[in-house]
């Protein structure tokens, strides 16, 4: 096994470069812990509405990518959001 | 009118005071009236990379306070006719200069000199405020690593927002044995993440420590800092220069008879 780890290892190179671009994507957007945890609160909000969440398992971050036009990589909001019960509630009360 | 440049890097220990030193002297041995300021109130260093550390007399807040003539405070490096000193007040803080008081004496200095260069403490707080207010240009350094690299993204926003007209990077500490086995970002790596203007690639050398041991410049030198060092110093100047291989030969005769 340990030689297929060896040919799985990605430089520490590239490593340094993938983690860089994602911390400098969420630095740059000013964006603050407090901010992110109010946008986060907000999604479960909203979503609770119609389906069950698993509100522990929500994640959400900034990160960066390609743009379907041609402007290159950008500022992207990932929320992975497990959901429990699939039964849409009904809508209302 | 001279150009006011500082050099700043966010955060310490990547090599400002060493490229200032190194700038500075370049610059003076192309004939260019220079000034060196260290701007770092309470951690003056300068001066000893420089080996002026015996001559100081008035410091910067002298100056600013009033308590001398800027000329009384300057001291004259020997070995570069053109070079001078104003060191930084070691038992004072940050906040006896003000970011006004720094443009005004930059402004000052001006009509005396080629190139005033400003040697930024770390942080991004006081001190920086303090040593950019007065700058028309900007050099960044960074190392290839992810602290520094972020560090250096962050100023470079900061630099941004206060209208820097002209922000340059220098990347510090080059491996060319860690870049050639993929274990250090290679200078083409921090430009693309920082997308900013590259101006200098200096390689990691044990000359610059045994230069700064003994207090000498090592500008114009024939070790490979040397010569990075004085590429900067042309490039200031506005003159396109070839940046230096610093890639590593391959082969046993390639080292025998390599030229580097």
């Amino acid at each position: 096994m340990a030689i297929f780890d060896i040919l799985k290892r990605r430089s520490s190179s590239t490593v340094a470069k993938d983690r860089l671009k994602l911390v400098l994507v969420s630095d740059r957007a000013g964006c603050s812990p407090e901010i992110m945890e109010q946008i986060k609160n907000d999604i479960i909000e909203v979503i609770s509405k119609y389906v069950e969440m698993d509100t522990e398992g929500l994640d959400i971050r900034i990160t960066q990518t390609e743009s379907e036009g041609d402007n290159g990589t950008v500022p992207a909001l990932i929320a992975n959001i497990p959901i429990k019960d699939m039964k849409m509630k009904q809508h209302g009360k | 009118m001279g150009e006011v440049i500082v050099i700043t890097s966010g955060k310490g220990g990547v090599g400002k005071t060493t490229t200032t030193a190194n700038v500075g002297a370049g610059l003076a041995k192309l004939d260019k009236k220079v000034i060196l300021i260290d701007t770092d109130i309470g951690l003056r260093n300068l001066d000893v990379v420089l080996g002026l550390e015996n001559r100081i007399v008035y410091n910067l807040v002298d100056v600013i306070e009033g308590n001398c003539r800027i000329k009384q405070a300057l001291i004259k490096d020997k070995r570069y006719p053109s070079l001078y000193l104003l060191p930084s007040a070691q038992t004072r803080d940050k906040t006896s200069v003000s970011p006004e008081q720094m443009k005004k004496l930059a402004d000052e200095l001006r009509g005396e000199f080629d190139y005033i260069l400003l040697d930024c403490p770390a942080g991004i707080e006081q001190g920086f405020q303090n040593a950019i207010a007065g700058a028309d240009r900007a050099l960044v350094i960074t190392t290839p690593e992810v602290s520094a690299v972020r560090d250096a993204d962050r100023i470079i926003g900061l630099l941004e927002a206060s209208e820097m007209k002209q922000t340059q990077l220098i990347v510090n500490r080059i491996r060319p044995d860690m870049v050639k086995r993929g274990d250090m970002m290679t200078s083409n790596d921090v430009v693309e993440i920082l997308a900013i203007d590259l101006i200098g690639v200096v390689p990691d050398d044990e000359n610059i420590v045994i230069s700064t041991n003994q207090g000498e410049p090592i500008v114009g030198s024939d070790a490979m800092a040397g010569r990075a060092y004085m590429n900067i110093c042309h490039r200031l100047l506005g003159e396109d220069v070839p940046y230096l291989d610093l890639t590593i030969k391959k082969g046993f005769f390639s080292k025998l008879f390599g030229k580097n």
